[in-house]
């Protein structure tokens, strides 16, 4: 299989290395992965603040970049959920549908797809999980806290095959950290409250690090962090999965 | 156009095609709906008693409510402590009713509400202006579910009835549980 | 934007909100409690998926049958001795209730919790005209006496101290000084409104659930205080929404069990009244209000906001509703569904509501009738942006950033300018401070981009 590595306009910019492990990651597990140069962003931006009309050029670009690949995967859980409810093309519209089938976030892929069972991974931490909101109630990473329903949690699911890692509990496990894309800046009293409490929630657990399957979310509590000048990073789980040592 | 035509034709113009009526999936009961109630009740406030005598029930009531107030009930049994027939009363005048004493028809385990239709209450406002409330409801009239208390009350045909679960009761102050908000400030109930 | 204290929307008005931080703090936990207690009451209900499905088919039933349900809803009810109003908006609504009154020589009411009079604005009409209202619902009599509108649905003064509420009952009921004790001050409040329930002719109420088989109407209440008022009353006006049909008695079932456990957590209000006939010598009447919802059950994104029976569960759920506040909306409904109902009512007034949200998705879980709230909340802004109700500022900025999004080139050399977030959303740098640099740090920008790093390195392994 040939599977197409899409990386999310902001982490290409900011966080390259969750990109590199992606890319390092997948291919440690056997998988031929390419990244298509022309790739820009998945439109979402400009979709969640009601310009969906204008996402047109950019479902363009996407289809015509990933048409060819048997699979495509991005880490980040947002982008994805994004692409495989939005994604159109009035030039390729077969391709821009079959490719909302074949969109996969990093953590589902490695899970449903290649099925992992162990990885020869190393992080001896205390983690904590964040849930992204697209991720979990989206493309549904592990279980909602809402529903009555059995538990599941595929990012635990792979972390717990890290050596060495902890991951902690929280008081609340899954409520947005207040990013939610123009939302930071456009409520901004809110969105730094809702990230400060996410915060607090880690500190108060012990967390080291505190991971997720999106690094916007992971952005803006790094903010956070940095503000209060704490020790505690921030890492994207691809970078916890792909290390050693 | 009057309104009522204008808005008929609207909803007749926006309304979706149609759309089929679900079935209604029964839970399955509990094996004991009796002891489920008293747990449920208990744990909503309300004071349950087993008794198997109306005997049973004077005595508890004159030892935990003050009898020497106004006491109206449905029984006339009660008569010796009780008013037990109100008829025809201006339900104004039941304000200084300290006990009201009345029969549910039945009661449901999985909230511990009894069915009190109109018929049963001697007057609408009674369960609601009393200051303590006593129930009587027979152990085999307790169903599982609400599903299982409309089935059993589909033949009902009084103008009002209610649904009563525990005392009365207010959380609106900092969601600080209090008993006693216009309502009766308590429910006994009597499992017989 | 200018700051005008009328016109605030939710972001100027949730900014104000969040100044006093352990309040926030206060006011989240609060709701988050809630929340809890209704997670604690749904997993203890093994059947509560099953039942917000069916929940969810049987209003999705009721929209679609809509006109004939209102009929024979009416038929029944007018059978069963209730005299049956309609009203297309709020205002006639208002003037049905004031001609009620003086058909009677009444100029005081009792109320007890309706929503839709809220939205009505029942209460100044009836003022400006002289009726004296008074709400029995505690809550709502707290809010009458602060003179403000409630802040949540289904917990009207959540927004209040009890310290705050001891001050009011000190000032209006005449409780003692420094008084906060919330059993001393019930107490207070059921002595004074046990006088008004005993004097007052004339009593309305909202409506919980209409059945169309029966011509009844179920009042839900944990205080008694709907009941106390219509049995004392020689008149009972109820007052709904079109939209609160079922179809069958039956179908109560399904309703009373969803409709506390999301709302309180508790397995069943204390009382839930069924109203049938009028008491011998007693008048009924109903008001069936339209009010804006016929418009929104032809919209085909927004129909199923109409299956909502007012629990409340999305505004405890909702992170953001929990630090800013049902006033926050400026809308008599808050929270996720105030904001896909309000637009529908004035798209102008109401732009801000579904922007200030995250699209986190927790409100369309908690859902009793599944309705899918932040699908909505996304399909409103498209709209709102497409009738021109978002800032031309934000939209010059969007234009921008689509145009760098779809050339790569463009878009490698941007980012490596510069921060794009920065550069082309002019309305973030246009405010005096950059309002994430408020309470964050900026991202560190990298070296360089993963895309130049990938075409260095994978270029020297292809070579």
């Amino acid at each position: 299989m040939k599977v197409g590595l899409f990386i999310p306009c902001y982490v290409d910019q900011f966080y390259p290395n969750a990109a590199i492990a992606t890319l390092e990651l997948l291919e440690k597990l056997g998988v031929d992965v390419e990244y298509p140069a022309g790739q820009t962003c998945c439109g979402q931006p400009m979709a969640n603040s009601g310009f969906s009309h204008l996402t047109g050029g950019c479902d363009e670009l996407f289809t015509d970049h990933f048409k060819e690949f048997d699979y495509v995967v991005a880490p980040s859980g947002s982008c994805v959920l994004h692409i495989k409810e939005h994604l159109h093309s009035e030039k390729e519209p077969g391709e821009a549908l079959s490719l909302r089938k074949k969109v996969y976030e990093l953590v589902e892929f490695l899970t449903d797809v290649l099925h992992v069972k162990d990885l020869q991974a190393k992080f001896p931490h205390k983690v904590g999980v964040h849930q992204s909101c697209h991720g979990l109630r989206g493309l549904k990473l592990s279980q909602m806290s809402e529903l009555v329903e059995p538990g599941f949690s595929k990012p635990g699911y792979l972390l717990n095959m890290v050596e060495g890692l902890e991951l902690i509990d929280l008081t609340r496990t899954d409520e947005c950290c207040g990013f939610g894309g123009t939302f930071c800046v456009a409520e901004e009293a809110v969105s730094s409250k809702m990230g400060k409490d996410r915060v607090a929630d880690h500190l108060q657990h012990g967390a080291e690090y505190i991971t997720g399957a999106d690094l916007s979310c992971l952005m803006h509590m790094e903010g956070i962090l940095k503000r209060q000048k704490s020790d505690v990073k921030v890492i994207h789980i691809a970078e916890i999965l792909n290390s050693s040592l | 156009m009057t309104s009522r035509e204008k808005i008929l034709a609207a909803v007749s113009a926006n309304k979706p095609d149609l759309l089929p009526l679900p079935e209604i999936n029964v839970p399955v009961s509990s094996d004991d709906v009796v002891q489920r109630f008293v747990t449920v009740a208990a744990g909503i406030g309300t004071k349950v008693y087993m008794a198997d005598s109306l005997e049973k029930v004077k005595e508890i009531i004159h030892a935990s409510l003050n009898t020497s107030l106004r006491v109206i009930a449905s029984l006339p049994a009660f008569s010796d402590f009780a008013e037990t027939d109100i008829t025809g009363l201006d339900p104004h005048s039941l304000e200084d009713t300290e006990v009201a004493i009345l029969e549910a028809e039945m009661g449901v385990a999985e909230n511990s509400a009894l069915w009190v239709p109109e018929d049963n209450m001697m007057q609408r406002v009674l369960p609601f202006i009393c200051q303590h409330l006593v129930m009587i409801v027979r152990k085999d009239e307790i169903v599982d579910n609400m599903h299982l208390a409309y089935e059993k009350m589909a033949a009902y045909k009084s103008g009002y009835g209610a649904f009563i679960a525990g005392p009365s009761k207010t959380a609106d102050i900092e969601q600080s549980l209090v008993l006693g908000a216009h309502g009766p400030r308590s429910l006994t109930i009597f499992l017989m | 934007m200018k700051a005008d204290i009328v016109e605030k929307d939710h972001a100027a008005l949730s900014d104000i909100f969040n100044r006093d931080e352990p309040r926030v703090n206060w006011h989240d936990e609060t709701l988050w409690f809630v929340r809890q207690k209704r997670d604690k009451a749904a997993h203890g209900t093994s059947d509560w998926e099953i039942l917000r499905e069916t929940a969810s088919s049987i209003k999705n039933n009721v929209l679609s049958d809509l006109d004939n349900y209102l009929r024979q809803f009416e038929a029944k009810a007018i059978e069963n001795g209730i005299e049956v109003h309609w009203a297309i908006d709020g205002a006639e609504h208002n003037r049905i209730v004031h001609s009620i009154l003086k058909e009677h020589g009444v100029n005081r009411m009792v109320k007890s919790k309706s929503m839709l009079t809220e939205e009505c604005h029942l209460n100044e009409y009836l003022s400006e005209n002289g009726v004296e209202v008074i709400d029995s619902d505690l809550g709502e009599r707290i809010v009458q006496l602060a003179k403000e509108p409630p802040s949540h649905i289904v917990l009207p003064c959540i927004h209040k101290k009890k310290e705050e509420i001891g001050d009011l009952f000190h000032e209006y009921l005449g409780t003692a000084a420094g008084e906060a004790d919330p059993q001393v001050l019930t107490e207070a409040a059921r002595q004074h409104l046990r006088d008004t329930f005993l004097t007052r002719k004339v009593a309305l109420t909202g409506v919980n659930f209409a059945v169309a088989e029966t011509g009844e109407f179920v009042v839900c209440t944990n205080e008694g205080n709907a009941d106390m008022g219509a049995h004392l009353a020689d008149v009972h006006i109820a007052s709904m929404g079109i939209e609160k049909l079922i179809p069958e008695r039956k179908h109560l079932g399904v309703f009373l069990r969803l409709l506390t456990r999301s709302a309180t957590g508790q397995p069943i209000t204390t009382y839930s009244s069924h109203f049938k006939k009028p008491r011998p010598g007693q008048k009924m009447h109903i008001i069936l209000v339209d009010n804006g919802r016929t418009v929104q059950l032809g919209r085909e994104s927004f129909r199923n906001s109409l299956k909502c029976i007012r629990c409340g569960a999305c505004m405890n759920t909702c992170p953001v509703y929990r630090r800013s506040g049902g006033h926050s909306y400026h809308n008599a409904i808050a929270g996720p569904i105030g904001s896909i109902l309000a637009p529908n009512l004035d798209m102008k007034k109401y732009a801000d509501l579904p922007f200030a949200s995250t699209l986190c998705g927790s409100c369309s879980n908690v859902c009793p009738v599944k309705i899918d709230i932040h699908d909505q909340l996304y399909k409103w802004r498209q709209v709102l942006v497409k009738e021109g109700h978002v800032s031309p500022v934000k939209t010059a900025g969007m234009k921008a950033m689509t145009w760098t999004f779809s050339m790569p080139g463009l878009f490698a050399f941007a980012g490596k300018a510069g921060r794009i977030f920065m550069k082309y959303m002019p309305f973030v740098v246009n405010n005096k401070l950059n309002p994430w640099y408020k309470e964050r740090e900026m991202p560190a920008p990298p070296k360089e981009a993963f895309r130049e790093w990938y075409a260095r390195e994978r270029k020297k392994i292809k070579k």
